[in-house]
């Protein structure tokens, strides 16, 4: 057993868990937390496959802005105790059946499937990850579609302006 | 490493987003709960970007190849960025109306 698959376990086991304590825990904060565990795990995993660039951009943005900003709601709303109200027993079954069942089809959907059987992929080798690359490709061919993202977040901004403002 | 690793570790944080949108009824969970669905899909489409670079790598111009899958999260992450920014402003004008962030309260759009 190699190191990275070492690595992958390590990684995989960490995202599965920190990702089942963002429903478990009751504290708003903790699940925001155990988020940022999350997003952690992930970027390991894209730094595995030598994705570095979306490694960091995975950290800075996800770990760095919006998980600050799901904090600073959630601490001025002052949501930082256990006030959710109790859900039918019921529905919570019914939910967890209904996402349980969607996963044991996808799984053994993915076990049938003979156009995956033998594919590999590259894991710590390769330079489509790096800047440089991803880089030359953005601002080539897909220029335009990176412009129409400025208009994108230009719009959010003054949506949630317009939205948050009291009036 | 085999595909199938990352499928399956994809479609178990995709379920257990898909479990915790059903089941939580705070309004700000349940917007964590599609931020992990979003990423597992994009922990997918780094993985498939490898395998198509790693089943073209005697391919006489491979350099570039799969490198669309690692841009196309890019962008995914920056639409994540902008639907945060508006569904917590959402969220906030709904706190401040009804002075709760329960997804039931949402259950009827009159009054």
């Amino acid at each position: 057993m190699s190191a990275t698959y070492i690595l992958f376990w390590f990684l995989s086991a960490l995202a599965v868990v920190s990702a089942l304590m963002v429903l478990f825990s009751k504290n708003p904060v903790h699940s925001v937390l155990w988020l940022i565990a999350v997003f952690f795990a992930i970027s390991g995993h894209y730094i595995l496959m030598n994705a570095q660039f979306l490694a960091i951009v995975n950290i800075i943005v996800y770990a760095g802005a919006i998980m600050v900003l799901f904090l600073f709601v959630i601490m001025l709303m002052n949501l930082n105790k256990e006030t959710e109200p109790r859900k039918n027993i019921w529905m919570k079954l019914a939910g967890a059946i209904a996402a349980g069942s969607l996963l044991m089809i996808l799984v053994s959907l993915v076990g049938q499937a003979t156009e995956l059987s033998h594919r590999n992929l590259l894991m710590k080798d390769g330079d489509i990850g790096l800047i440089k690359n991803l880089g030359k490709i953005l601002f080539s061919q897909y220029v335009v579609p990176f412009e129409i993202t400025s208009i994108l977040f230009l719009s959010a901004m003054v949506g949630a302006v317009v939205i948050g403002k009291k009036d | 490493m085999p595909i199938q690793y990352y499928i399956i570790l994809s479609m178990v944080i995709f379920c257990i987003g898909i479990a915790g949108v059903l089941t939580r009824r705070n309004t700000i969970i349940i917007f964590m709960c599609i931020e992990l669905m979003l990423n597992a899909v994009n922990l997918l489409l780094v993985a498939f970007s490898k395998m198509h670079y790693a089943a073209s790598l005697n391919a006489p111009n491979h350099a570039t190849v799969g490198s669309e899958g690692q841009l196309f999260v890019f962008f995914i992450m920056v639409v994540a960025a902008a639907e945060v920014s508006v569904g917590l402003a959402i969220i906030v004008m709904m706190f401040r109306n009804t002075h709760s962030v329960d997804a039931n309260f949402l259950n009827r759009l009159k009054n």
